[in-house]
């Protein structure tokens, strides 16, 4: 029997489990709240299943070990929060470029700076797709509850290792640290994805090369191909470039990789969004209390709907839209100052009233606070 | 030797090594289709990759199990013309990088290439973790006094007075003895070699590879065309032969207690400090751990 378990677990917890339960085998971090639960357990778990655990100097460092551990061909994950997210991004850009599979869990705060470490916000929506310099491909998943903290991780590694790209896992405090029963189902039922390893002769591998899929095959150390591995733009064979054409061709595979892929990329939760006319686009503890407001806005009468986007980077633009077209009000509540609301005002028509709630006073936003603004804008639609 | 010019895909040039110099052939651990190389004439770095090929060969480590971690500057660019498993990482954090592949994999043979500035300034907080954390690999620090890459601005071993770009009047900081640091945070070999006699670096190299443990190699490196014009240093023969004459091996009396080099420095190995390597410590205590592990949620 492939019996599944209960265990009541903390979103950060789930998070370390899922790893394990992904295959990640090595982990580097550094203290930082609101994630050091993370670390806790990793250190725990990890040797239990032969795998190593190091607390590294500092985030850099972190980043840079679960990089270098993936080119060893280990899965790989590290954790943090807004200001250790902020001193990553440089060796993330290098996982995007040198396309290393890897998966960073941030657990957010606000900001700048320092901020509140310990009060819930949601402020690296935009850090998480464009902290680091540069074009560059990225994936970011945000759980909302326990058990997709648990689920979302290990998906976080499959599409990080099929579509060699490091992944984010964006929490928010009350989903880091909120504790849930949750069914973990048995090891044997969880769908494991693995890297495509190079397995053709040396003096054909292109180990940037354009594939039928846009993802290369990675050389293992050790077996044989003894390739060059670099942040520099590179062609084919791995090793510099600045010709033009070559930079042209990497930049384009490399960027458009991730929408060859959509269909295992997209993950949308969608509440009442058939027949909505006042819609709520929101993620994590956020977007729970956006489902409730939902719920309480259709007992009374008001057509709402919560649109969810479980991968939040790319956004599901497709899917938004076709639901968009149908709505007149749209209602973006997040903790931070606007940031979600901006992708969500790229991608809806002119004549959609777009409407915010913003908390950035350390404080989650309640249900009956979107619940009145749903009604307001039920009014007036 | 059959693995020449690298088309022997199992890079099993084990078993084909020797000891002296006539059976070493450089190209058989080069990529020769990067050639010509991008190092300035007169450039110190040629002769350490050199010396450490040459050890490579002489230890008969296979190149299918070399592992190459590199930062950014010019030393950074040194390691892609080795035909190995070779990471051209981010400024500073080759010794970041090489910990985590270190970890993931005890099997492969490991050396950190870096420079000054890559070593002791944006990453001097990973080399001084790195000689107390005492994982396997052996760390050379190419030490040319200067920023060569960005056009010769000051670094954190140019010796006080030298005239940098971004010194006007004279380098005005005291320059670290970035030997002293490593051994003061614990590297398990420290070794300093220069450039002038090949084998003797090659020696060292072997001492630094075939030690169990962090092993730290500075390598007096000469940077002709930029440090060198700058402060009218004459030749790349004179400046190496420069280095010759600083070197005053009475002075290197008590590592510890000497941060900073004023121009004078001991050659060969300088310290040893044996003690168990991390990635074995680490796995022995967690046997015990594994042990009485429970799989329950896999």
């Amino acid at each position: 029997m492939l019996a599944s378990v209960r265990q009541n677990l903390q979103g950060n917890q789930a998070c370390a489990l899922g790893a394990i339960a992904a295959g990640c085998r090595f982990y580097a971090g550094y203290p930082i709240t609101p994630s050091s639960e993370i670390a806790e357990k990793m250190a725990v778990e990890l040797p239990k299943v032969g795998g190593t655990f190091i607390q590294m100097e500092d985030e850099i460092a972190s980043m840079a070990a679960i990089i270098g551990a993936s080119m060893g061909g280990v899965k790989a994950m590290t954790a943090t929060s807004g200001p250790g997210f902020s001193l990553k991004q440089e060796n993330l850009g290098y996982g995007a470029m040198a396309e290393v599979p890897c998966v960073v869990i941030d657990v957010m705060r606000g900001g700048p700076s320092t901020g509140m470490p310990t009060r819930p916000a949601q402020g690296d929506i935009m850090q998480s797709r464009w902290g680091t310099h540069g074009d560059h491909p990225i994936i970011v998943l945000a759980p909302s509850s326990v058990k997709e903290a648990y689920d979302q991780t290990i998906r976080a590694f499959n599409l990080s290792e099929r579509l060699r790209t490091p992944v984010v896992v964006l929490l928010d405090e009350v989903i880091g640290h909120l504790v849930e029963t949750i069914e973990i189902p048995h090891i044997d039922t969880i769908e494991r994805a693995e890297r495509k390893w190079a397995t053709e002769a040396r003096e054909t591998y292109l180990p940037y090369g354009e594939t039928d899929d846009g993802i290369p095959a990675m050389a293992r150390p050790g077996d044989g191909y003894r390739s060059h591995t670099t942040g520099l733009t590179h062609g084919p064979s791995g090793f510099p470039t600045q010709k033009p054409a070559e930079v042209n061709d990497m930049m384009q595979r490399l960027l458009g990789k991730i929408d060859r892929h959509r269909d295992i990329v997209d993950d949308v939760e969608t509440v009442g969004c058939d027949d909505a006319e006042v819609l709520v686009v929101t993620v994590g503890i956020t977007a729970r209390a956006a489902r409730r407001a939902v719920r309480q806005a259709r007992d009374a009468g008001i057509k709402a709907g919560l649109f969810r986007p479980v991968t939040l980077w790319p956004f599901p633009e497709n899917q938004f839209r076709a639901v968009e077209a149908r709505v007149h009000s749209v209602l973006v509540p997040e903790m931070n100052a606007g940031q979600l609301c901006l992708e969500v005002e790229r991608l809806s028509a002119r004549r959609t009233k777009i409407a915010r709630i913003n908390r950035i006073d350390g404080e989650a936003i309640e249900p009956a606070h979107i619940l009145s603004t749903i009604e307001e804008l039920g009014r007036h639609g | 030797m059959d693995s020449a010019l690298g088309k022997n895909p199992t890079g099993g040039n084990a078993g084909s090594a020797g000891t002296g110099i006539e059976d070493f052939d450089i190209r058989a651990y080069l990529r020769l289709d990067l050639m010509p190389h991008f190092m300035c004439p007169g450039c110190g770095h040629g002769i350490a990759l050199r010396a450490l090929l040459w050890a490579v060969h002489e230890l008969a480590i296979p190149k299918d199990r070399l592992a190459i971690v590199s930062g950014i500057g010019c030393s950074g660019r040194v390691g892609a013309y080795i035909d190995a498993n070779t990471f051209h990482t981010t400024h500073g954090r080759p010794l970041a990088f090489a910990t985590g592949l270190a970890l993931a994999r005890p099997d492969l043979e490991i050396v950190v290439i870096t420079g000054d500035g890559d070593c002791l300034a944006i990453g001097g907080n990973h080399l001084i973790h790195a000689c107390r954390r005492n994982l396997h690999m052996t760390c050379i620090m190419l030490n040319n006094e200067i920023y060569g890459m960005t056009g010769g601005q000051v670094s954190p071993t140019t010796a006080e007075n030298r005239m940098t770009t971004t010194t006007p009047a004279g380098n005005t900081e005291p320059a670290f003895n970035a030997c002293a640091l490593a051994a003061a945070a614990g590297a398990s070999l420290v070794g300093r070699g220069i450039t002038l006699q090949t084998p003797a670096l090659k020696n060292l190299m072997k001492e630094g590879l075939a030690h169990r443990g962090f092993s730290f190699l500075e390598v007096i490196s000469d940077c002709t065309e930029i440090f060198g014009r700058k402060n009218d240093l004459g030749s790349s023969p004179e400046m190496i032969l420069r280095q010759k004459s600083q070197m005053r091996p009475e002075y290197f009396g008590n590592v510890v207690d000497e941060p900073f080099r004023p121009n004078a420095m001991k050659t060969g190995i300088l310290s040893r400090n044996e003690r168990p390597e991390y990635g074995d410590a680490y796995r022995a205590a967690m046997v015990s751990t594994r042990a009485t592990a429970s799989h329950g949620h896999g």
